[in-house]
């Protein structure tokens, strides 16, 4: 039983992490139709920009890992905000070439973290409170994985009401459903669509931080092994749809866990719920049916 | 086809798009005058709905030059020719289907202070279902939106595409007089199929065949009347039978 | 009076998409941007012949370069009879042959696939697999890894080809991946786990192993690629290969029209998957093993990059692209290690030493500013130039 706690619990945490890749990727295409195979790369300068800053500010300390968080989402952010400008925007309606382009840039992008950081992993230490445990009903869960599980779960809630309340919440909402009828009501949607890019980099960002204390270590790699599951839950949640994303990451998360654990199975096993999901229903869990 | 001492709102001359490679407007000319509900008519496929698009750019236009109020349009994009008093109401009526009613409103409104008394007296319907989803609305609410949509703002034209498809009589009755009180105020642009509600409210109309202009007439009433006429642009007989089109499915997605 | 005429035709076909966005539509609507090039399109048959005269010589001089003495510094490592150049070569070769399969999938057929990876594994690995674990000899052998290539792209491409677009991407994605992971995983010791695996010698004839032997292999490499290059020129000129571009276009019409595009994607598919085995076999000889990497979704990129670069729906892209991204990946570690850019400030030393970086760059660029590829490039390039000349005779 304790077991089954500890698994649930680490496989929501892995969730959470999924969550933070997917929650971007599932807008960015809902809206824009791009497929953006860079957004490992935001993730992964997250991380190693953040690892970079807490160790000359110190690591281990929990002020320390606050400023890592916020580092991550701006550096993200960032990055993702000038591949929209630079990249995405000036193939505006040609998706094919959207996509490339993203395939060339993460290419580039691991290149030159593996010029710059090597190809080996690097240690991540973060507060010591990580490294204990906490009892839940019989199981030892790692502290680490439930600040995973809250930061993920914050951005969330911050992502749902930047959509439920502003302005360009309501463009973004309104767009993943229909982008003509929104230009078509005198909205000029490309800046929704830099908002957009931006915010899923800033998670990305922050997933990349959390990634790092949750496996330990950063590495050049660690964005696109990442992005292989969040293109999954992704695709099982339905693309566009932010609910979508966050249900599947835990069910994807959990689900792994659980397999990998009894069986030793568990990329297989979502790998085949992938195949299922999409022969029965291709747009996903919660996606609009076309 | 305007009276001579006033400018035409919208002017458009050789106008063509393609969709796909198809060239489904093929050099129509005509002017839209600045007052009243002018009719743009036509069969199926003729090029009725890709005309309109193609006016605010949302179909690519491969040559041809429009006039907004004097002013050329061909290089403005999208979004930008809307801001300059251009209400859309398109076919299928294209509401948000997650946002509320109240927010499919908001996100319409362009000006410092929408016409929203007008709004809410039309359509007393929609203020009662302000936070109600707006993809939960029967066709005919939903229809509401659309053209609540386009006459919140002041516009300096309104381009109405077939906003009794689909509808109840009933329906169709508070469309009809929804666009005659606008049409007060704003000149109208109607793609219609209803004959009827063309004959109540059109006064000029423009008929379309095979993606060119074939024939304009000042009353559309008159036309109407003309058999001949109108048997042989629109395929339809007076005495009733009506002509079925071997297509039938509706273009859009419901 | 007669009663008012009221009509209730349906209304006109409103035939623009929406929304762009429609998930199953995009990948579609915009791999129909893809054109094939027309095949020798305004080509008389004097310039047929001079085409086909051009490539027996270039043949002729590819299969004769193991015996020149042919130096090209900077892009060669050695003379081109010596092993170093010749291992450089056939690789290029090979990869050609790799994308000119993918060239099938993508440029034929407008698949986008994600997983091609995965049969290209399926001929190294398999082959290594049965040389060291059935003892046949190699012939057999690779028979047999055919046959299994063919059932596996047969199996994977009934489920994949169920969807369209992006979640056929995804799908194809998805199967590669469960590749990659049961290869790492090393069921029964067969796969080598993440050092991959070599084949036996045992069941390898002597005149292919061996550096001395180089030039074999050499020529095995040149022979696939000419074979796959036959196999394609054949298919895309087939009726399969035809409907399989008209759905690439306008998959509605070809339905419409009472033909299969299930069937025809299907082939397309099965062959380039069996292709891409193929010279998977020949490349597990050459590299003496492989490795992980080469199921991976990494290495399907590596082939897309190639075809794009090269142009894509052109055959020749597809070589050219092939050619030029291994010649790159081998030769850049050589030139940035060279001192003229070892002496560069860091800031331009260290991308610069990445060939990945040059390469994704580049692609980027590419993307960017050459659409069509390098043959898109050359044949403006070439339309412009007419164009002047023409001009300048009148």
């Amino acid at each position: 039983m304790s077991t089954l706690i500890l698994l649930l619990i680490t496989g929501v945490g892995l969730g959470a992490l999924y969550f933070l890749v997917a929650s971007g990727l599932s807008l960015i295409y809902g809206l824009m139709g791009v497929l953006n195979f860079a957004h490992g790369a935001f993730l992964t300068l997250g991380a190693f920009v953040s690892w970079e800053m807490s160790r000359r500010i110190g690591e281990g300390t929990w002020l320390t890992f606050i400023i890592t968080l916020v580092i991550g989402a701006a550096v993200g952010g960032v990055f993702a905000a000038l591949t929209e400008f630079a990249l995405i925007r000036p193939l505006y309606n040609r998706h094919i070439e959207q996509v490339l382009v993203t395939v060339g840039l993460s290419l580039a992008a691991v290149a030159i973290f593996e010029g710059v950081w090597g190809t080996d992993p690097q240690y991540t230490k973060g507060p010591e409170w990580f490294t204990r445990t906490t009892d839940v009903l019989g199981a030892q869960v790692p502290n680490d994985r439930f600040v995973t599980i809250i930061v993920a779960a914050l951005v969330l809630l911050g992502v749902v009401l930047f959509l439920k309340k502003t302005r360009y919440g309501m463009i973004i909402r309104a767009g993943v459903e229909n982008r003509s009828m929104v230009t078509a009501l005198g909205i000029d949607v490309r800046k929704a669509f830099t908002l957009v890019f931006t915010i899923g980099g800033a998670a990305a960002g922050i997933g990349g931080v959390l990634a790092s204390h949750y496996f330990g270590y950063v590495s050049p790699a660690l964005g696109g092994s990442l992005l292989i599951f969040a293109f999954i839950v992704t695709v099982i949640g339905g693309l566009g749809s932010l609910a979508g994303a966050a249900i599947a990451s835990v069910v994807v998360g959990v689900l792994q866990q659980i397999t990998n654990f009894y069986w030793g199975v568990g990329d297989f096993v979502v790998i085949v719920l992938l195949a299922v999901v999409l022969l029965t229903k291709p747009t996903g869990l919660m996606g609009k049916t076309a | 086809m305007s009276p001579d001492n006033i400018e035409p709102i919208l002017r458009v001359q050789g106008l063509r798009a393609a969709i796909d490679g198809s060239q489904v407007v093929d050099g129509v000319d005509f002017d839209v005058p600045a007052t009243g509900i002018t009719a743009l008519l036509g069969r199926n496929g003729v090029g009725k709905t890709s005309t309109i698009k193609s006016i605010i750019g949302l179909i690519t236009r491969t040559g041809g030059t429009i006039e907004l109020a004097g002013e050329r349009i061909e290089k403005v994009p999208t979004h930008k020719i809307i801001q300059r008093g251009v209400g859309y109401v398109p076919e299928d009526r294209e509401v948000f289907s997650a946002l509320s009613v109240a927010e499919n409103l908001k996100l319409a409104e362009r000006d410092e202070h929408p016409n929203r008394q007008l709004v809410d007296e039309l359509f007393p319907d929609l203020v009662k279902r302000a936070h109600q989803a707006a993809g939960s609305l029967s066709g005919g609410q939903q229809q509401m939106v659309s053209l609540a949509r386009a006459l919140l703002n002041n516009n300096k034209l309104l381009l109405v595409d077939e906003p009794t498809k689909g509808l109840a009589p009933k329906i169709v009755q508070e469309v009809a007089q929804a666009l005659a009180i606008a049409a007060q105020s704003v000149p109208i642009l109607l793609v219609e199929q209803n004959l009827a509600v063309v004959r109540q409210l059109a006064a000029g109309a423009i008929i379309l065949s095979g993606g060119k202009v074939v024939h304009r007439t000042e009353s559309a009433a008159d036309f109407l009347n003309d058999e001949a006429l109108t048997q042989r642009f629109l395929g339809v007989q007076s005495e009733g039978a009506v002509e079925q089109s071997a297509e039938t499915t509706s273009g859009g997605m419901l | 009076m007669s009663p008012e005429p009221t009509n209730t035709l349906p209304s006109e076909e409103s035939t623009g998409e929406r929304n762009n966005t429609s998930a199953v539509n995009t990948v579609d609507k915009v791999a129909r941007r893809v054109r094939v090039q027309p095949a020798r399109s305004a080509q008389g048959p004097r310039s047929k012949v001079g085409a086909w005269g051009l490539g027996l010589a270039g043949l002729l001089l590819m299969a004769a370069l193991p015996l020149l003495n042919i130096s090209i510094p900077g892009i060669l490592p050695t003379p081109t009879y010596q092993p170093g150049s010749l291992q450089l070569l056939a690789m290029c070769m090979l990869m050609a042959a790799a994308a000119l399969s993918y060239h099938l999938l993508i440029g034929v057929a407008g698949l986008l696939s994600f997983g091609h990876a995965l049969y290209f594994g399926a001929g190294s690995y398999g082959l290594a697999i049965i040389l060291n674990n059935f003892g046949l000899p190699l012939l057999p052998a690779m028979g047999l890894t055919l046959v299994v290539a063919l059932a596996l792209s047969a199996v994977t491409g009934m489920v994949a080809l169920r969807v369209t677009g992006i979640p056929f991407a995804m799908v194809t994605l998805a199967f590669a991946q469960a590749g990659s992971v049961l290869v790492r995983r090393n069921p029964g010791g067969a796969t080598g786990g993440e050092e991959g695996v070599s084949p036996d010698a045992a069941g390898i004839p002597d005149f292919l192993i061996g550096v001395a032997n180089t030039r074999n292999l050499y020529w095995l490499s040149l022979l696939t690629l000419l074979i796959v290059i036959v196999v394609v020129t054949w298919v895309q000129s087939s009726r399969a290969g035809h409907v399989a571009a008209a759905v690439r276009e306008n998959e509605l019409r070809v339905r419409v029209l009472g033909l299969q595009p299930y069937w025809a994607k299907l082939l397309i598919f099965v062959v380039a998957g069996v292709l891409a085995a193929a010279v998977g076999m020949v490349f597990v000889l050459l590299q003496s093993g492989t490795v992980p990497r080469q199921v991976s979704a990494d290495f399907t990129i590596t082939l897309l990059v190639m075809v794009v670069l090269g142009g894509v729906g052109s055959k020749w892209g597809a070589v050219i692209g092939g050619v030029l991204y291994t010649l790159l990946d081998q030769r850049l570690s050589a030139f940035a290690n060279s001192i003229a850019v070892e002496s560069l400030p860091a800031i331009l030393h260290v991308p610069l030493s990445e060939p990945l970086f040059i390469l994704g760059a580049l692609f980027v660029l590419v993307v960017l500013f050459m659409p069509g590829g390098l043959t898109g490039a050359v044949r403006r390039l070439r339309e412009r130039l007419s164009a002047n000349s023409a001009a300048k005779r009148n």
